[in-house]
Order: structure tokens, then sequence, then C-alpha cells
């Protein structure tokens, strides 16, 4: 029964983490390349209702998943539009798609509001999946939250280990200097920021036909705001964007099992419901207190818009 | 014009009338410049000149508006620094293009397309480091590395482009004078293997010891080419200035008053974790003398200088004593309350809000001192006399008081900081880079006004990296290195040789790394 338990937990806890592991390392890319792409929130609402919206008349989830990638696309290429080449205040910018974003989904989602979809079956990992205690809750879950796991080594070899990543890395930390020797500053941008859209546009996309397979008004519900917090937090580091968006996961889940279960805790529910975003703050700035690590892992000219000289 | 190739050495680079206009700015006005393989040629002229804009053309990060530029024969078009690169034009910035947070290797392979083995990158590194006497190592991070090293990193990154034409700007100014001859004798080298060095500077003997010919500029055009050798540094100023070079006069100290400011084992761990901690730091200075403190950038001046003023924050109020009175704990207000004034090296961000009009910067330093706040109310009135009276003092060119302090030219803005701090007459000035990107008429004019007010009975602290500077102002010289401060000693008993050791944190006693590498060495 215990095992049952934690299985369940652990299951619902990568779930949870999933949407915010694919959102949050978008994000990574986009701020590592040193813009300050505040409009997750907006860009995964659009991935969502496209993604649904297409899925729907597809009959194919994995071409609405596709089509939510390029909702979140475009939606980051206007940002870019107004931040890069416009020189628009990239705070101020990426506020505006939030709000723009969700709003845009809202209206566009109405006829979508009685509709459901089919749920997407699980891939069981042959083997893996037959594992004791974590089998079940690590793999037999969505082929995304295997993606989500690509992701993660694929971007962590990219920044690392390539040379386009060192790249990325440098235009984030000097523009200035990365123009003197010769790179396209305001090409890297844009591209960094359109991968950032794209995997906003799958975390939405995660959300409304994968998840939960139906699309509701406001159904991203601050996970935007949580992958652009949990980037921050993890110092821009891949693994602990990984760590953070499970902690948030795993403790949002168990206090929903602990209130679930009818145990009696003395402790108001509206403590028990802030609890994920306490801890995963608490332990993400305990882990992040190194001055040093931070300067390194800082992207410096982060928000700043670069014009090159003429 | 018709050359003789046969007799003249075949030319690298050479640039036909090259004018570059921005709006309500002639940067450069029809410059001719010719450079030979081999050969060492320098720019040189005073702050907007013209010279930066001219290297920034030649390595195609803006384009000119007008004239030709001739490559080894061939006219070419140069339309960004990637492609000045493949031509063979490598460039050594004065601030320098590296990445803090990336290792050496790394910073080299960013300006390497081709190169994609780290290990074997790193090897030629290691390579080209040794064959000309540039140590460094390729695993380190940049941030950990000094100015100098920095400086190497760069120049190494250009090699191994294999460069014919090299370009460098300013590169002494963040070295030891020892440091320079060594870089000296890696340039030499170069051009004796054919490539050609474009040399900017305004240091004029390290000019006629090194460059085969100089092109002057002044105010955006050519005003003179020559064979340094055959100049003196007064007919190169000349030159460079369009007249005569002021002469200073410093007397010698008169009368030597009671100690205003009094460093007692003051230590403090930097903020920035790039930044330099300082260790038990002791220094006097007293009434009607001027203490320097010499040092290669990077060595804890910065830090030193915000300890002093009060934006550094102290636990202790007994290290730093300010006319007598244990200021440690007091904020920059109440420090300058007690009759101490500051000019910080940044001028434009700690010494003046770029935005606001001279007027308003003035209250922000003399709201206290000068009775320009009365009652909470600034006194629009008080404000203005007292910024027209800095403008009229120290010949500030500007539209008026009401010209915002941004509109100022560097020169312009650093003498009306300091006459707004020296016209309220305090007791202690610390003046970080007096002189940082001044022409040299206007350097010569605030080191004037500098010694003046030691004459008048105030103490002084310059902290400055020109070592030409601190000889020509100050009574006694401190060096810092590694975040620790040398003895002062009279000026007059420094070498340039014995500073340039000092610098290196080799001061007899001193408890520095390089102290104690080098007795460890004498030990083995």
């Amino acid at each position: 029964m215990e095992q049952d338990l934690f299985s369940a937990i652990l299951f619902a806890t990568v779930v949870a983490g999933t949407p915010l592991i694919i959102v949050a390392l978008g994000e990574l890319v986009t701020e590592r390349a040193g813009v300050l792409n505040l409009g997750a929130e907006g860009m995964m609402a659009i991935g969502a209702i496209v993604a649904f919206a297409v899925a729907h008349h597809a009959g194919n989830p994995w071409i609405g998943a596709a089509a939510g990638m390029m909702a979140g696309m475009a939606m980051s290429w206007l940002f870019a539009f107004l931040s890069l080449t416009l020189m628009a205040n990239q705070v101020a910018s990426g506020l505006a798609l939030a709000i723009f974003g969700v709003g845009l989904a809202a209206f566009v989602g109405k006829p979508y509001e009685a509709v459901s979809l089919p749920a997407v079956p699980p891939l069981a990992l042959p083997g893996l999946s037959s594992l004791p205690l974590v089998g079940h809750g690590l793999f037999q879950q969505q082929p995304i939250v295997y993606l989500s796991w690509l992701l993660f080594a694929a971007i962590t070899y990219f920044l690392y280990r390539s040379r386009a990543g060192l790249v990325l890395r440098a235009v984030g930390e000097s523009p200035a200097s990365a123009h003197a020797i010769g790179y396209p500053v305001i090409r890297i941008r844009y591209l960094a920021t359109l991968f950032g859209g794209a995997l906003a546009g799958l975390g939405g996309a995660f959300l409304s036909v994968f998840h939960t397979p139906l699309w509701v008004d406001g159904m991203i519900a601050g996970r935007g705001w949580i992958a652009l917090a949990l980037v921050v937090f993890a110092t821009w580091r891949p693994w602990r964007v990984m760590i953070g968006a499970y902690l948030f996961g795993g403790v949002m889940v168990s206090q929903l099992f602990l209130q679930g279960s009818g145990i009696q805790v003395n402790v108001p529910q509206q403590f028990l419901s802030a609890l994920p975003y306490l801890a995963t703050v608490v332990v993400l700035v305990l882990i992040s207190r190194n001055a040093l690590s931070i300067r390194l892992n800082f992207p410096a000219s982060l928000g700043q818009p670069f014009r090159p000289d003429t | 014009m018709v050359r003789n190739d046969a007799d003249a050495p075949a030319l690298r680079l050479e640039l036909r009338g090259i004018s570059k206009i921005y709006p309500g700015v002639v940067a450069n006005d029809h410059v001719d410049l010719r450079v030979a393989a081999g050969e060492i040629h320098a720019v040189i002229g005073e702050n907007g000149a013209g010279k930066s804009t001219l290297m920034k053309i030649i390595y195609g990060v803006t384009p000119p508006s007008d004239g030709e530029i001739i490559w080894e024969g061939h006219p070419i078009e140069v339309d960004s620094p990637a492609e000045a690169r493949a031509l063979g034009i490598g460039m050594v910035f004065q601030h320098f293009s590296l990445f803090e947070t990336l290792t050496v290797t790394e910073n080299v392979a960013l300006a390497l397309p081709e190169a994609r083995d780290m290990p074997a990158l790193a090897a030629r590194i290691a390579e080209v480091s040794q064959r000309y006497g540039l140590p460094v190592d390729p695993r380190a991070h940049v941030h950990a590395l000094s100015v100098g090293e920095r400086q190497r990193v760069e120049i190494i990154r250009c090699l191994l482009q294999n460069p014919r034409l090299l370009i460098m700007d300013e590169p002494t100014s963040v070295l030891t004078p020892q440091a320079a001859q060594k870089l000296f004798e890696t340039l030499r080298q170069l051009a004796a293997e054919g490539c050609s060095i474009l040399y900017i500077s305004h240091k004029l003997d390290e000019i006629r010891e090194l460059c085969h010919h100089a092109t002057v500029m002044r105010g955006g055009r050519v005003s003179g080419v020559c064979i340094p050798r055959e100049e003196s540094n007064h007919t190169l100023a000349a030159m460079m200035i369009g007249r005569d070079l002021p002469v200073g006069d410093h007397p010698p100290v008169e009368q030597i008053g009671e100690v205003r400011l009094r460093l007692d084992g003051l230590s403090l761990a930097a903020d920035d974790p790039f930044g330099t901690d300082l260790r038990d730091i002791h220094l006097d200075i007293r009434g009607g003398e001027i203490v320097g403190i010499a040092g290669v950038s990077g060595n804890g001046q910065r830090e030193l200088q915000q300890a002093l003023s009060g934006e550094t924050p102290i636990d202790d109020k007994s290290p730093v004593q300010i006319l007598g009175v244990e200021a440690g704990r007091l904020n920059a207000a109440a420090r300058r309350r007690l009759g101490m004034a500051c000019v910080p090296e940044d001028r434009l961000g700690c010494g003046a809000v770029p935005a606001m009009s001279l007027s308003e910067n003035a209250v922000l330093t003399g709201a206290d001192t000068l009775g320009l706040v009365r009652k909470g109310f600034v006194s629009k009135r008080r404000a203005t006399e007292f910024a027209d009276q800095c403008i009229a003092s120290y010949d500030v060119k500007c539209s008026g008081p009401e010209a915002a302090a941004k509109s100022l030219s560097g020169g312009n803005l650093q003498k009306y900081i300091v006459g707004r701090e020296i016209l309220q007459e305090p007791k202690l000035l610390v003046v970080a880079q007096p002189t940082w990107g001044v022409d040299v008429g206007a350097a010569a004019f605030l080191r004037q006004a500098i010694i003046d007010l030691r004459n008048r009975g105030s103490a002084i602290l310059v902290i400055s990296e020109e070592l030409d500077e601190l000889f020509e102002l100050c009574d006694r010289i401190a060096v810092m290195a590694e975040g620790r401060i040398s003895p002062a000693r009279p000026a007059t008993e420094f070498s340039m040789e014995e500073i340039g050791v000092w610098m290196a944190g080799l001061w007899p006693g001193a408890d520095t790394s390089a102290a104690r590498a080098a007795s460890e060495k004498a030990a083995a």
C-alpha cells in the first residue's frame, strides 16, 4: 500500500514537473543569450490552445504538439522583433506578451471549452517500467516526459560542450565583445528567443493535449511565471532547473495527497498550498548562495539591448 | 603620384583620404596612413583626435564615410571584424574583448572559427605563449587573471590567427614598466618576422623607443608624419596639441600639517567575487602633502577608494580616521561633512548623474558644505551661481549650468567635477585617476589645480595608474599589490625601475604571493 502511494506520488511529481522543465529549459537558453523574455505564461497559453485546437481538428496529438510549438515560436518572434529589432524594453515587451498571450488564448479558446480529446496512452519503456518502486512512476509516462529528459541532456551538451553553445554563452555575457570578434549577436539572440518560444509552446501543449486533454481558460495557472523564477533560482544551470522543477512538483503533489487523504493536520490549508513555492525558493536559494558561482553563470548582458556600432 | 616600388618596402596597408562623419562630428577628416611590412607604426594624438575611430574603420567595426583602404596593393572594403581577421588584421583592444566567465582556451576558440578540438587548441596556445614569451595558463578562467595576463590572452588570440597587421590600442596603460618592456620585445620579434604593427598610444617615451614611424593626429586630421626617434617629447607633444605643453609649478612641501587621514589596519573583503580584498592597509596623510598610490589596476585601488569615500560600509570605526574622527562606520555624506571630498574614477555614474544638469550635480556634493540646500529646499539661485563659478574658473566648455552632465566631453566633465570638489576647499581630497581620458592640456591644468590645493594646506590622496602623473604630482608614493599597500616613500627617492618592482608586489617586507614566491626561490 505504501509502495503504491509512493509510486503514485512519484508519477504525479514527474507529470507536474515536466511542463516546468520544458519551459524553463527554453527560457534558460534564451536568457543565456542575454534576452529576458518574461512572456512565458502567454506563450504557454497560446501553445496550449493552438495545440489543442489542431489536435482536435487533425485528430492527432503530435500534429497538435508541433502546432503548439510553432505558435509559441510565433509569439516569441513577435517579442524578438519588438525587443531585438525595434529595441523596445525587454521587460515591458515580455510582460505585454504574457498578458496578450493569456487573453488571446482565452478568446481563441472559447469554442473549444466543451470539447475533449481522447487521452494519449502512456508509453511504458520496456524493461525499465517493471522496475520495483520507481518503474511505474518514472517509466510509464507520456512520451513527452521522456522527451523532456532528452531535451535536458541535449541542452546541457549544447551549452557546455558544443561550439555553438560557447558562442551563445559569449553573446549573453558580453554582446559587445562577441560583436567585436565577429559574431552576429542579433541573429543569435533571435534564434535563442525562438527556441525558448518553441519550448514554451511545447510546455503549453503538454498541459492541454497530454496531461489533461481538455482546454479550460486559465489552465496555465501561473506555470509560466514559476518556470521563469526557476531559471533565476537555478542560477542558469540546467541540472538545477531539473531539481527545482521536480522539487516544486513533488511538494505540490505531496500536499495535495495530504489534503485529500483526510489526515488531520494542524496547519491552515492555505499554508499547505503555499508550501511548494516556499520550499522551491528556500532550497534553490540555499544551493545558489555562492556569489562566485552566480557570477560565473549569470548572463551579464541579460535584459540589456544591444545595438551594433555603425 | 608614381611610387618607386623597388626602393620602398612593400606597403602592407595604405589609407587614402579616409573620412568618417557622425551626425554633428567629423571624427576623421581625409586621413592618410601608410604602414610598411614589418613596420611598427605609431598613431598618436589626444583623446578625441580620431585615433580610435580610424582603428575601428580598419578593423571593420564601422564603415568609413569616404576614402579608400588599400591592403597589400588591392583596394578593399572591410565590412566586419570577421572579414578583417580573414584578411590578416588582428586587434588588441584597450578595453579587452574577453569573456570573463570562460576559460582562456574558450576565449581563444571563439575567435578561431575553425578550432574545434579544445585540447589541440590548448597545446597551440601553450606553444605560442612559449615562443613569444607570453606566459598564460590555457585552462584558467579569465576572471581570475590579472590585467596583464588578460592582455597576453588577447595578444595570443590575435597571433593564432597569423595576422599580418596587428593593431594595439593603448597596450601599456595596464602594465608595469617591466611588463611593458617585455611586451616591446614581443612586438619587435613580431615585426622582425614581417608582421606590421599599428601602435596607438599617448605615451611619448614608449613611442620614441619602439616605433619606426609615427602618424600624429589632431582634431580628426593628420597633423604630421615623423620618425619618432628623431623627435623629442616636446616636439611630438607640440604636434599633438598644436601648442607647447604647459609647464607645471610644483614647489617642494613647505609646511607639513597634522595627520588628516589615517588608515590603521584597514581590511575589507570585496563584495564583488571578482574584486580584490583589502588587507591590512596602513597609511598616514598630512595636511600640505600629496600622497600617490601606484599599482597595476585591479590590485585593490578601486576598493580602497570606495572604502575611503564611504561607498562601501565598514563594520569597524577605527581603521579609517578622517581629521581625527574615527569614521569607519560613517557614510559618504557624513564623511563629507567632516571636510573630505572625493573624485571617483568613474565620472559618469559615480561622479555625476548623467541626465542631470551641471547645477543639479553641484547640489549633490555641495548641499551641506556650501549651503545649497536650506531647510530641505534647494536654492536654485545659489546652485546656479556655484555651477557658474566652477565653469568659469575651471574653463569648462559647455552650454551653461543647465547643460546635462552627459552632454560634456570626458575632459570637460572631469574639469567640472574636480572644480566642484576643490572649490568647496576640502581639508582632505581623495581623487582617483584625475586625468584618465583627459587631453594633455586639460590634464596639466587639473594637476596644477590639485597642487594649488595642497599649497593651501589640504591633504590629498591621488590614486592613479599613470606613473608619470604620480611622479609629477606627488610628494610621497605608496604602491598597492594584491590588496596590500607598501610603505609610502618620497617620490624623489623612487626610480622607475624600483617602483615597477614594487608594483609586482616585491617591496621590502611585502607579504604578497609574489614576495613569498621570490623568497622560496631564494631559499631553494
